[in-house]
């Protein structure tokens, strides 16, 4: 090369000496510290793959020898954040579910635990937002509540279920079969439907309803009071209001008396600890229908799921 | 330009080391205007975050404040959120045009005079004169053996230049937290991580960047002068060495001995011993050449000392310096800066910063962002009402607790109530008191009649209930079953 380099006139620098079809390169020294930047940087690569996770192997890169991943970062995050909420979660154990409604701020983070405890445990029978399904679930989300609606009832509901067999604290009523059992025939039924619809302000009373009103007093009252306004304790649903689980229309309500559904609902006692349900209460109580606690304190749930109401 | 070791070894080497720069002290006008730019720039990056402000009890009382942790920004009576970093953007835009304007009116001004490299690497000279002398005691203690003196004064200066480095890196992060809870927190070690490192790397950067890498900067690493050459045109103004007045350059003697056969330039070679980058601006405008101007001052003083006109080598436009070659007389400068050019940038930049003005003072402090909860769409109330549940987020941009009042507009016999109330007390409103400076998230329950239409617009509105009704409205949609 150094035959044929030589001084660039335009410009004054020395050429490096190669040339290609007329084209030159112009000497034009690079500052020495760049070089020694260069140099560094290799220099850190070499730590680097030794640090740090970097030549791909047939399962994984290799380690590194500071066993950093970004995965080791997430479960310590993960960690952290289980710490920090570590006293959360051991105020709410100690916080009876009457006395939480009176703590805002743990309230709130329940209600926080709630809603994402709903989304793993609750949301297959009752909907993402509780909204239930009309004929099968029922909605968490209205003011109609079958064994009661304050937060006391929702967590004895929620701990002990609904018609569970195994469990003997479970909430629990039967409505016969009237039709399907023989204890009714079908015209008394039409009747009793008939009856059931004037109640709840769908029809009006007719010598149908009125031979149903009789049929009332005799079969129904026991659980679903004189007046068809429900009975809380004994979980038997109002019929007077607009809010029908298995529907309010004359099909629906006579399909409920022929052969009642009787639903039951999972206890949670056995699958979730205590300050899980305790959030969940708390969540399905936030979700609108919410009641305050009675006066005097009710074996009161939440809508479990006897018939009609 | 030719370069004669160039000529002698044609095979030069691919790489150079730096060549020492030691710029000798001088005084004069440039010289003062430097001073008087550093301590204004250096004052104001050092100084800022101690600067307090009282914003109440619910905000900090720092003057200027990057609150990362909490997302806002605090610059005296103005506090920026997130959403509106649009702010910080224009405010960008405007240093932006800033930087076109001084660059077309008075070329590398910038680079300079205030340009923090500039700054710092001024600053650091500075201490090389103080610690090493002036700028032949300096070349000859670099040249010279590795005495004790040469030891002791490397250490010194060394040390004052890490001083002032650390000064800066620990500066800089008092931008981002309480000044003085986070300098009692950086001595006790109590201070976050990543203060520590913020500290180490800017301490380090400045060290060398300053104290070691200086004009290398400037010409190697940095982009803007490249921006720049695209930016100015023959009016704007440069540093310029009137070669038709100072050539051919010859001694006094000469001068004296045969009147009129040189130049002005007595080759005295002051504007090279002074340039802090090192080169000679008689060669013509160069990419070295960050018109500092202390040439300017360095040969004004010898014109004096001789006895000729100053300004042998002064800012001049490429269009004056052929007026003058010509032997005319170059345009005032006033004429060269009301050129339409700077005329559009100024009108630019006023006009962003107006309406920027102009929207700081219309924005309300009090938002309303309403959602419509989607599972489910509606409830079906016992009674035969249906409710929508909505999430509002009231945004209280006051550092001020906020009385605001909710109602709604366009649902007839629509009742109201949150989380916190209850049907039984539902009205036609809903009263409560936000935090300052903070989104509240507000789960507001709408009960209306099931009589309507399937999906009816109607309106949310919050307004203050303290004293300053203004407030915010969002429309949003009632769901009811299709099928009664």
């Amino acid at each position: 090369m150094s035959d044929k380099s030589r001084i660039d006139e335009p410009t004054g620098t020395a050429t490096v000496g190669h040339e290609w079809d007329g084209i030159e390169e112009l000497n034009t020294p690079l500052p020495r510290w760049w070089l020694w930047t260069f140099y560094a940087t290799i220099a850190w690569a070499a730590v680097y793959v030794v640090l740090f996770p970097a030549w791909p192997m047939v399962n994984s890169a290799t380690r590194g020898m500071l066993e950093w991943s970004s995965r080791g970062d997430l479960k310590a995050e993960l960690a952290a954040q289980d710490a920090k909420r570590a006293p959360i979660a051991k105020a709410i154990a100690a916080t009876s579910i009457t006395d939480l409604a009176a703590k805002p701020e743990l309230l709130e983070a329940a209600i926080q635990g709630g809603s994402a405890a709903f989304k793993v445990h609750c949301v297959q029978c009752h909907g993402a937002g509780g909204a239930g399904v009309v004929g099968a679930y029922p909605s968490l989300t209205d003011d109609d509540w079958l064994w009661g609606g304050d937060l006391a009832a929702i967590e004895t509901t929620l701990t002990h279920g609904i018609r569970n067999p195994d469990h003997d604290e479970t909430r629990l009523n039967m409505m016969p079969a009237f039709g399907k059992d023989g204890i009714l025939d079908a015209a008394a039924i039409n009747d009793l439907v008939s009856h059931v619809r004037v109640i709840s302000r769908q029809e009006k009373p007719s010598a149908s309803s009125a031979r149903g009103a009789a049929l009332f007093e005799a079969n129904c009252v026991a659980c679903h009071g004189p007046a068809g306004q429900g009975i809380r304790e004994l979980g038997g649903p109002k019929l007077t209001d607009a809010v029908w689980l298995y529907g309010g229309s004359r099909e629906a309500i006579a399909k409920t008396i022929y052969a009642p559904r009787n639903g039951v609902m999972p206890r949670w006692n056995d699958k979730l600890d205590a300050v899980t349900i305790k959030m969940l209460s708390a969540y399905v109580h936030s979700l609108g229908g919410g009641e305050d606690a009675p006066a005097p304190v009710l074996t009161a749930q939440p809508k479990g799921e006897a018939d009609n109401g | 330009m030719a370069n004669p070791d160039a000529l002698a070894n044609v095979e030069g080497p691919l790489y150079a080391a730096r060549k020492g720069v030691y710029p000798k002290k001088v005084d004069g006008h440039f010289r003062r205007l430097k001073w008087l730019i550093m301590a204004v720039t250096l004052a104001i990056y050092y100084g800022t975050p101690w600067i307090r402000w009282d914003r109440g009890p619910y905000a900090p009382d720092q003057a200027v404040l990057v609150d990362l942790a909490n997302r806002r920004f605090y610059m005296f009576q103005i506090e920026i959120w997130p959403h509106e970093f649009y702010y910080v953007a224009g405010l960008l835009i405007m240093a932006g045009i800033g930087l076109f304007l001084v660059t077309s009116a008075v070329g590398r001004a910038w680079c300079g005079y205030a340009c923090p490299q500039t700054v710092w690497t001024d600053l650091f000279q500075h201490v090389d004169r103080l610690i090493d002398g002036d700028r032949n005691a300096q070349i000859r203690l670099a040249n010279g053996p590795w005495t004790a003196e040469k030891l002791a004064k490397r250490a010194l200066k060394y040390g004052l230049y890490l001083a002032i480095a650390f000064w800066t890196g620990g500066a800089w992060i008092m931008y981002f937290a309480d000044a003085p809870t986070l300098t009692r927190e950086f001595w006790t070690g109590e201070a976050a991580y990543v203060a520590y490192a913020t500290v180490g790397v800017l301490t380090a950067t400045t060290f060398v960047l300053g104290g070691f890498m200086r004009e290398q900067v400037c010409i190697y690493m940095c982009p803007w002068p490249r921006i720049q050459t695209a930016m100015m045109d023959e009016k704007s103004l440069l540093v310029t060495y009137k070669d038709w007045r100072g050539e051919p350059r010859g001694s006094l003697k000469t001068a004296l001995a045969h009147p009129g056969s040189v130049g002005d330039c007595v080759d005295c070679n002051q504007c090279v011993a002074v340039c802090p980058t090192g080169i000679d601006i008689r060669t013509g405008p160069q990419i070295g050449c960050i018109t500092c101007a202390l040439c300017i001052d360095a040969c004004d003083k010898v014109m004096a000392q001789v006895g000729r006109p100053r300004g042998l080598i002064d800012y001049c436009a490429l269009d004056d310096v052929a007026v003058e070659r010509a032997g005319g007389t170059a345009q005032p400068v006033l004429k060269t800066l009301l050129r339409p050019r700077l005329m559009v940038y100024l009108g630019i930049w006023c006009a962003i910063g107006l309406a920027m003005l102009f929207t700081l003072g219309q924005r309300t402090r009090l938002d309303l962002a309403v959602q419509h909860e989607r599972s489910p769409l509606y409830v079906q109330l016992s009674d035969g009402m249906i409710r929508n549940n909505y999430t509002l987020k009231l945004r209280n941009m006051e550092a001020r607790p906020r009385k605001v009042a909710i109602t709604v507009s366009g649902l007839p016999g629509a009742q109201l109530w949150t989380e916190t109330g209850s049907r039984e007390k539902a009205s036609q409103r809903v009263e409560m008191t936000i935090s300052p400076d903070s989104v509240t998230r507000v789960r507001l329950f709408v009960a209306a009649p099931a009589k309507g239409p399937a999906r009816q617009d109607f309106t949310i509105a919050t307004q203050g209930r303290d004293g300053d009704p203004r407030g915010d409205s969002d429309t949003i949609q009632f769901d009811r079953p299709e099928v009664q």
